[in-house]
């Protein structure tokens, strides 16, 4: 088994062929609001991408425009060099998992999975022959002949994954897809859905407002904020090397450090580090994980600053603990769980941790 | 949630009225068909199936009955050919409009019927509009005379009025379709008019069912039309029983009469009911 | 960018058309009928001549109609009370209550709604004779008042399923007895359906005659007015009461309209009730 983390376009990038899919400059809006601003994307041969944002952020868009039920206003698809905006939904090698699931009410599972294949008009045994072939790859054998409505919503995805998949597609779209399902059966359909992705070689493009998930789920992740990339990246990458303030904070926690660059020197509050900027405002991404509490480090360089434990919110594993720094600073962090946790403490951080982010401007 | 007094309460008064003014009187219909007439016009309460074996043994009711059971299929017909369509476009296409435009499709459901069925009159008469427009466009030289007094007339005249009643159940079932699935289906491959065929009409189904038997229901049991538009051609099976109980004073058989379309009309509605669950599949 | 949806309308351009024809259809005999009100030379021919109000002056001047008028409106107001009084219960009862015979109660309920008008009437008329009861107003508004029940009782009903139930809850958590909860939060709730179901009886009131045939003593209501008059001869003065009873029902189903629109959006109106049925 492959490390699951490795992002895949390394591979791609490295054999020479060019990307999948390649999206330029596409831009949308309804009515008066831009909901998609010049979106410039690549996805390569099987990769899991991940589309994450908020809810507004245009990333449902993207993808019904990616399938065909939407137009962009502006820019183009390209599948393996062709155009694919202009083709309309049913002629692109593209297919989709509903968030609702979209199962045919009135056929039973496996007509469902036959659709495709039988509108394509391929020989019965061949529909057949595929037909099991999805099915039991989705588990979902023994419920060939029961209709949508008698089966639960966790082997009605199934179903519908089987469905788009059976077309053997050059991409899946995956559209919130589990957003329906409760915690325990998410965790574990989205190791299910990352494997079966591995075993069928095609490319997912998987849209989220769940950071969580897009982290277990990707090879790679691309964040969207009001309608334009803010960062496109290996969940690593992305969440140890942020490139903005927002996508710092939308993935997992961290502080948010303000402060400036003076002659070499980041200064914050009354902490102070050596970095190679130049001169200016500031602002840094600091891992509540990457604070220690009381350290016996000698290094000169680690950052120490004495505070006062104001919460501590148990996690599990983990503590979340604030604390109030004694030059007015307020730090997230975090340290494994103990009982009652008060008092002073002495914090100190690698200033290789605090990473330098843009500010992540308002959008109208 | 609700006490038995409550519900004795709600449930007690409607249940006495629809007792006494339905149920009573659609007993006392079945009775008076087993009753029959004097020579001196009184009702004679004993009891025969010899309006039973009248309808039987002469040629005109049967023939009636065909005729306006006739009468009633191509309405219906006509009426799911004119409404489908509209109800579709009006779900599927029309968009920022379809409210207006559903509006549009009520409000002559609202104008009196009468008033609708004396305008076809107006218009298909001899000296009506439309004869008198196609002289007048040196169409024809003679008033056309089957426009008028005629099962044509009939069937116009009802399709009119009841293309309405069958787009309303069409048009609830096509809305309810969630276009998820039409998105579905265009995913999979499916072009429109496949999947028209395949996923949008067959979930249309309980709805084409309700309009169609709404259409034929109230067409063959209607007596205004025939007797403005029909003539002589085009007596319906109501215009007899109204005969019955008018001019040619015969209760009993009227009754009889009565409690047949009775029967026909509630074993459409179960057989109707029957097929509309079996298409259904919320 | 235009192409998928535009493949789909491609090939269903006839639906406008066939759209525009259905509605020409529809809507071709109200417009003649009034067009023709102001036809000097009579109710046919072609082109309309001799525009003239002189139809309509002698409508205003016909006694008789306006007392049919009044007569029916009089039988609509008492239908619609009957409608609404036995109605607005039966839609709660089918809701709430179980009891043995609750289908065939809801069938018959609802049955006068599909059932040719004339055997509801001819029913009712055998109970009347039976009953040795006069046939006049009366027997016409217990007939409309019994049919249109069922048009009370699935507009409620609709409004029912719509409705918030745990509004009632809360009344009842508040202290509130049932017959204050019906009154405080059920009825005010149900406002629309209430006020929706009250013009649809007035109106298929105001232009019954199936179940009016049977049942009518010597005064007679505005249909029936009508239908006697054309019996006798066709007169554009037919043409102008039509007219005036196109515009008032247009007025009333656009407002009825308007007052669903203003609280709830788009509404089904009369599907709720077809679907029910």
């Amino acid at each position: 088994m492959t490390t699951v983390t490795e992002p895949v376009i390394a591979r791609s990038e490295q054999s020479g062929v060019g990307p999948l899919l390649a999206i330029r400059n596409v831009a949308k809006s309804f009515a008066k609001t831009a909901v998609l601003r010049d979106i410039s994307l690549q996805i390569a041969e099987g990769e899991f991408l991940t589309i994450l944002g908020e809810s507004g952020s245009g990333k449902t868009t993207l993808l019904r425009i990616i399938a065909g039920f939407e137009s962009a206003d502006s820019g183009e698809i390209l599948m393996e060099g062709e155009r694919l905006d202009l083709l309309p939904a049913y002629r692109r090698r593209v297919n989709t998992v509903f968030q609702q699931y979209a199962l045919f009410p009135h056929l039973s599972v496996q007509d469902n999975v036959a659709y495709g294949l039988r509108v394509a008009k391929l020989p019965k045994s061949e529909v057949a022959a595929r037909v099991s072939e999805s099915l039991a790859m989705v588990k979902m054998s023994t419920f060939a002949a029961a209709k949508p409505a008698n089966i639960s919503g966790g082997q009605q995805q199934r179903v519908a994954l089987a469905r788009a998949l059976v077309n053997r597609p050059r991409l899946l779209l995956l559209d919130e897809p589990l957003s329906a399902l409760d915690a325990n059966l998410r965790r574990q359909v989205q190791v299910e859905l990352k494997s079966l992705q591995r075993e069928v070689g095609i490319s997912f493009v998987f849209v989220t407002h769940d950071q969580e998930e897009a982290m277990v789920m990707s090879d790679r992740i691309a964040l969207l904020r009001k309608g334009e990339l803010e960062q496109v990246a290996s969940p690593r990458e992305i969440y140890s090397r942020p490139a903005t303030a927002y996508t710092a904070q939308f993935i997992g926690h961290t502080n948010l450090l303000r402060g400036e660059v003076r002659a070499g020197s980041a200064h914050c509050h009354s902490l102070s580090w050596r970095i190679a900027l130049p001169d200016g405002p500031a602002l840094f991404s600091l891992r509540p994980e990457n604070i220690r509490l009381s350290g016996s480090a000698t290094e000169t360089s680690i950052v120490r600053v004495r505070g006062t434990i104001e919460r501590q919110v148990f996690q599990g594993a983990t503590d979340l603990l604030q604390v109030a720094c004694d030059d007015g600073l307020t730090l997230s962090v975090r340290t494994a769980t103990r009982e009652n946790r008060q008092g002073e403490v002495l914090l100190e951080f690698n200033p290789a941790d605090a990473v330098p982010v843009r500010e992540s401007p308002d959008r109208g | 949630m609700f006490s038995r007094a409550y519900k004795a309460a709600v449930t007690l008064p409607p249940l006495l009225w629809v007792v006494a003014f339905l149920l009573l009187p659609y007993a006392l219909l079945f009775c008076y068909s087993f009753w029959s007439v004097s020579s001196s016009q009184t009702i004679v309460h004993s009891w025969t199936l010899d309006n039973y074996r009248e309808l039987l043994r002469v040629n005109v009711y049967l023939q009636t009955l065909f005729r306006s059971m006739w009468i009633a299929a191509r309405v219906m017909i006509f009426s799911l050919l004119l409404g489908y369509p509209l109800a579709y476009y009006l779900s599927f296409h029309a968009g920022a409009r379809k409210d207006l435009l559903y509006q549009l499709v009520i409000i002559p459901l609202w104008v009196s019927y009468l008033v609708r069925a004396y305008a076809w009159k107006t218009i298909l008469g001899s000296d009506g509009v439309l004869n008198t427009l196609l002289q007048y466009l040196h169409l024809t030289k003679h008033p056309v005379e089957f426009l008028l007094y005629s099962p044509f007339a009939v069937v116009l005249t009802l399709t009119h009025i009841y293309t309405p009643f069958a787009f309303l159940p069409i048009y609830a079932a096509l809305e309810h379709i969630p276009r998820n699935l039409v998105e579905a289906s265009h995913d999979l491959g499916a072009s429109p008019l496949q999947t028209f065929w395949r996923v949008i009409f067959p979930l249309s189904i309980p709805g084409v069912l309700a309009g169609a038997t709404f259409a034929f229901v109230l067409s063959f049991g209607d007596f205004l039309a025939p007797l403005l538009l029909g003539g002589p051609s085009g007596i319906m099976v109501s215009n007899i029983v109204v005969s019955l109980f008018g001019a040619a004073y015969n209760w009993p058989l009227g009754a009889a009469i009565s409690f047949c379309m009775l029967l026909l009309v509630l074993a459409l509605l179960l057989l109707s009911e029957k097929l509309e669950k079996k298409w259904s599949f919320r | 960018m235009e192409f998928s949806m535009s493949a789909a309308r491609r090939n269903s351009r006839w639906l406008p058309w066939h759209a525009m024809v259905v509605f020409g259809f529809l809507y071709l005999p109200i417009v003649t009928l009034v067009i023709y009100s102001f036809n000097g030379a009579g109710v046919g021919g072609f082109p309309p001549r001799n525009l003239t109000l002189d139809w309509y002056r002698m409508l205003v001047a016909d006694d008789a109609i306006w007392e049919s008028v009044l007569n029916s409106l009089l039988v609509a107001f008492a239908a619609m009370a009957i409608s609404l009084t036995f109605g607005i219960p039966a839609a709660l009862a089918l809701d709430r209550a179980n009891f043995p015979g609750k289908t065939l109660f809801r069938r018959l309920v609802l049955l006068p709604l599909i059932l040719p008008g004339i055997i509801t009437g001819l029913s009712l008329l055998m109970l009347f004779r039976e009953a040795d009861v006069k046939l006049s107003l009366l027997t016409i508004v217990l007939g409309h008042g019994t049919a249109l029940i069922s048009v009370a009782t699935t507009e409620v009903f609709a409004g029912l399923q719509k409705m918030d139930r745990a509004q009632e809850e809360a009344s009842l958590d508040l202290g509130a007895n049932y017959w204050q909860t019906f009154w405080r939060i059920t009825i005010p709730n149900l406002r629309l359906s209430i006020i929706g179901a009250a013009l649809l009886i007035f109106t298929l009131s105001m232009d019954e005659i199936a179940v009016s045939f049977f049942l009518i003593g010597r005064d007679n209501t505005l249909p029936l007015e009508i239908w006697g008059r054309l019996r006798r001869g066709i007169t554009p003065e037919i043409n102008a009461i039509s007219s005036i009873i196109f515009v008032f029902s247009l007025l009333a189903i656009v407002g009825w309209y308007r007052l669903r629109m203003s609280s709830e959006g788009a509404p089904e109106i009369v599907t709720e009730v077809v679907e029910k049925a």
